[in-house]
């Protein structure tokens, strides 16, 4: 035995000195956080980590930079020429990675593909009715009817090559239902500022810089090659980032940032993600599935007790580590119709909460079940087991089923729930998005909570149309000011995001969650 | 014999037809795989047309008898989650998981077996008692806490060995291999030891139990008494009639090893199989789940095929016995 463990011993430092990373004049950036992008084809899956891929290998016609403002990308310049026309001047001298001129062709093709059938990209731009090609580098986009946010929709309508595609048979996304794996899948041709050299899924992507990026001059990034590894086990990433087998981990666990924090080296950034966690409750219905002959939700009175005893500072202290900002609204800062004032909470108040009940009719409460992801935001199934405590000091007696999100969300869909947990990112930045999915009355869909008021959905198909933007941030006050006064949403908190790298990388955190190489900045 | 074999083989195909049916009917609880393939803001529509081109909303045993009939011909359809066919992702992560479970199979024989040996013949040193003490720990802690703390003491403190992936492959073929680079072997060291514990330690006390059994034999005395060495009575007669039962054993785990190399994969994010599946479990990716399902028991029914053809070649009687039966 003892000579066994002295051979393993000398074996292993043997070969100590090759595991560290072999010191060399490129500046690599070794990356990970816990699931690969789905596929390298940028229309086929419109997914958060799949977006921010493609991001670095193509661009768009717009740029949401590192403060989520958006910026003249592959267009210099847009206006409305009028209520239906949008003309865009695209950028001259530039050049896909294989060298083809980029022109409005390319432009053209890439919205053609983005609407096509197997595009996951076409209800984002299901506005746009046709590109047309006013010169190699002018287009105009025309819209069905009129689309204020038409800019903020376009950040993720990437540009590909036309002439690429053509050759590789890939004029259309990848087809689910098909048989064969199409050559967009794995490969890449875009203008972005990295070129994709290797692609195996779920093992490792390497992308190197595109030393000949149009925007090198005003991003002069110092990154030579970005190799990413998905590593799925929370404590193996960060296992890695602590042994120095990366640079850089994307979503550390909550439990780990101070062992992080003080490891020397190593640094963490926050900010408070696009992304809010609330609770739905089910009022449209008259019976609920958990509360036989009634339901409760439909009392304004009852929800406004649930959201009181819900004593969220303690959740962000004890649940999320501090690393989540209370909500008032559903919608978090960077949102285009998100005020301080709006996003003011409800006080904590159990004793109001109790008295509300008592007054709806219920003094000894009543049961309901709660339904909740177990694998989709920070600690969701922490924060609803929470939840479910503090409601039951109001002596709401809350069943939680805590399920996967393959599960849970298609519940909500198809209101199969009456109390549920969900969380909404916002891509375009702007209010319509969330009043279009979860505020708006639908039977199917993301607005679980039955709310309906013809009244409001009329505002918001009045905001989707409004191109005089301060009638239409009035309406968007409107719309919110009415979701607060009539608690059809429970909002908790603004999840926050939080990355961890070394000391030598200057990386700014963006709250997208998506990673903008183009601003790193090495320290010597 | 040839019939004995080709009946085996008839059994195969049933049991894995059965194994699939069953995996269908479990696959209406994974969930929605569509939620997952579209993003957030498409229609109820544009949701309903892709279950309809996927076949999701025809009854199971409509789908059930889709993926038979494409499963015959060689046909596993495409990843909802990767969006390739799930042919070719099984064989590129074929070769990640055989090695891994190879590796494991020979760390836990060439220790399993010596030290079961050791221990069996030297019962009361305290070398055996710590080692038999040390083996119920192996079967005692759950795998991924094994893998973690080796990569707690192996990558973070002592910086020696990485703590996730392949390291370095060179592929023959379509064949990738780790064996060929020393990043590759560096990278299958703690994956390795982590799956071969749990078997090494039943290995060890399978041995053992049984060198304390054959040791007692009258053989074994007359052996012995004859003058032969040491060596001889303990590996050449000892150890040699305990091997059946070892085989059967080891036999059957490296279907275990197969299978439940899932949990040490994702522990150390190894590339393989059993780390497809539990990706695709996540995404409810059905295609993946059913092809590795029935993979799966492929194997198991082919191991569990030569073991029992490895009996006839280590127990003569069974021979004998066959013969006598068949009339020879």
């Amino acid at each position: 035995m003892k000579c066994k463990i002295t051979a393993a011993c000398a074996a292993i430092l043997l070969t100590a000195s090759t595991i560290a990373m072999p010191a060399s004049a490129k500046n690599v950036i070794r990356w990970a956080s816990q699931g690969d992008a789905l596929t390298s084809d940028p229309m086929a899956a419109n997914e958060a980590p799949t977006n921010s891929a493609s991001r670095k290998v193509y661009d768009a016609l717009i740029y949401p930079d590192k403060d989520l403002k958006f910026k003249p990308w592959l267009a210099t310049s847009w206006k409305l020429l009028d209520p239906v026309t949008w003309e865009f001047n695209l950028r001259k001298n530039v050049r896909f990675h294989d060298g083809t001129p980029f022109t409005a062709a390319d432009v053209k093709f890439s919205f053609e593909r983005a609407l096509s059938k197997t595009s996951d990209f076409k209800r984002n731009i299901s506005s746009v009715e046709a590109v047309k090609i006013i010169d190699d580098h002018k287009v105009h986009i025309i819209t069905r009817g009129p689309n204020p946010i038409l800019p903020n929709q376009l950040t993720s309508v990437f540009i590909m090559s036309k002439k690429w595609s053509e050759k590789h048979g890939v004029t259309t996304p990848q087809d689910r239902a098909g048989k064969e794996e199409t050559y967009a899948v794995r490969h890449a041709m875009g203008t972005g500022p990295f070129k994709l050299t290797l692609r195996e899924p779920d093992v490792r992507t390497v992308m190197v810089k595109n030393t000949d990026w149009w925007g090198l001059k005003e991003f002069p990034h110092e990154v030579d090659e970005i190799v990413y590894t998905p590593i799925a086990n929370q404590a193996t990433r960060v296992a890695a980032l602590l042994s120095g087998e990366i640079d850089f981990l994307l979503d550390p666990p909550l439990q780990d940032l101070n062992r992080i924090k003080n490891t020397p080296g190593m640094k963490i950034k926050q900010v408070a993600q696009v992304r809010t966690i609330f609770l739905g409750m089910n009022q449209g219905k008259d019976e609920l599935i958990s509360v036989k002959g009634k339901n409760p939700l439909k009392d304004k009175r009852v929800r406004q007790a649930f959201y009181q005893a819900i004593n969220i500072e303690a959740i962000k202290k004890k649940v999320m580590r501090g690393y989540a900002v209370p909500a008032g609204l559903i919608t978090p800062p960077a949102v285009h119709g998100y005020t301080e004032e709006l996003n003011k909470r409800r006080p904590y108040d159990p004793a109001l909460s109790k008295k509300l009940l008592a007054e709806a009719g219920y003094p000894n409460g009543f049961s309901i079940q709660l339904d909740c992801p177990n694998n989709r935001y920070i600690n969701d199934e922490a924060i609803c087991q929470a939840v479910v405590g503090m409601l039951g000091k109001i002596g709401v007696k809350v069943a939680l089923s805590a399920i996967p999100k393959t599960i849970h969300f298609p519940k909500i869909k198809n209101r199969e729930t009456d109390f549920y947990m969900l969380g909404w990112g916002v891509s375009t930045l702007d209010s319509h998005f969330v009043f279009g999915f979860l505020t708006k009355s639908a039977d199917k869909g993301w607005n679980g909570t039955g709310f309906k008021n013809q009244k409001i959905d009329d505002i918001i198909n009045k905001i989707e149309v409004e191109t005089d933007f301060k009638k239409r941030d009035a309406m968007i006050q409107q719309v919110w000011q009415h979701m607060r006064d009539n608690v059809n949403y429970l909002p908790l908190h603004h999840q926050v995001i939080v990355w961890a790298m070394r000391d030598k990388i200057d990386l700014p955190i963006v709250a997208d969650d998506g990673v903008r190489f183009i601003y790193t900045k090495f320290k010597k | 014999m040839l019939a004995y074999v080709i009946q085996r083989v008839f059994q195969s195909l049933l049991v894995m037809v059965v194994v699939a049916f069953a995996a269908f009917i479990v696959f209406n609880f994974v969930g929605d795989p569509v939620d997952n393939m579209l993003g957030q803001e498409t229609s109820a529509e544009e949701r309903e047309e892709l279950r309809k081109d996927l076949g999701l909303d025809d009854p199971f045993i409509v789908q059930f008898g889709r993926f038979v009939t494409n499963a015959v011909h060689g046909e596993f359809g495409i990843s909802y989650r990767l969006q390739r066919p799930v042919a070719d992702l099984i064989a590129e992560r074929m070769p990640a998981t055989l090695e891994l479970v190879a590796l494991s199979a020979v760390l836990a024989l060439v220790f399993g077996v010596p030290l079961g040996v050791f221990t069996g013949i030297n019962r009361s040193s305290w070398i055996s008692q710590l080692i038999l003490i040390v083996s119920l720990v192996g079967v005692s802690l759950p795998t991924f806490v094994i893998g973690i703390l080796l990569i707690y003491i192996f990558a973070v403190n002592m910086g020696v060995l990485p703590s996730f992936g392949r390291g370095g492959v060179v592929e023959i073929g379509w064949w990738s291999t780790s064996f060929l680079t020393v990043a590759g072997w560096q990278a299958i060291i703690l994956p390795a030891v982590t799956l071969s514990l749990f078997q090494m330690t039943l290995i060890l006390r399978l041995v053992r139990s049984e060198m304390l059994e054959v040791m007692r034999t009258d053989y074994i005395k007359f052996a012995r008494a004859r003058g032969l060495t040491d060596r001889a009575v303990n590996f050449g007669h000892a150890l040699r009639n305990t091997l059946v039962p070892v085989i059967t054993i080891v036999g059957l785990n490296i279907g275990s090893l197969v299978a439940f190399s899932i949990i040490t994969e994702t522990v150390f994010q190894w590339p393989g199989m059993g780390f497809l599946f539990i990706q695709a479990v996540g995404f409810a990716d059905v295609p993946v789940m059913a092809a590795y399902l029935v993979m799966i028991a492929f194997v198991f029914v082919m191991i569990n095929l030569i073991v029992d053809l490895l009996y006839f070649v280590v127990d003569p009687r069974l021979r004998a016995d066959k013969a006598v039966a068949a009339g020879n």
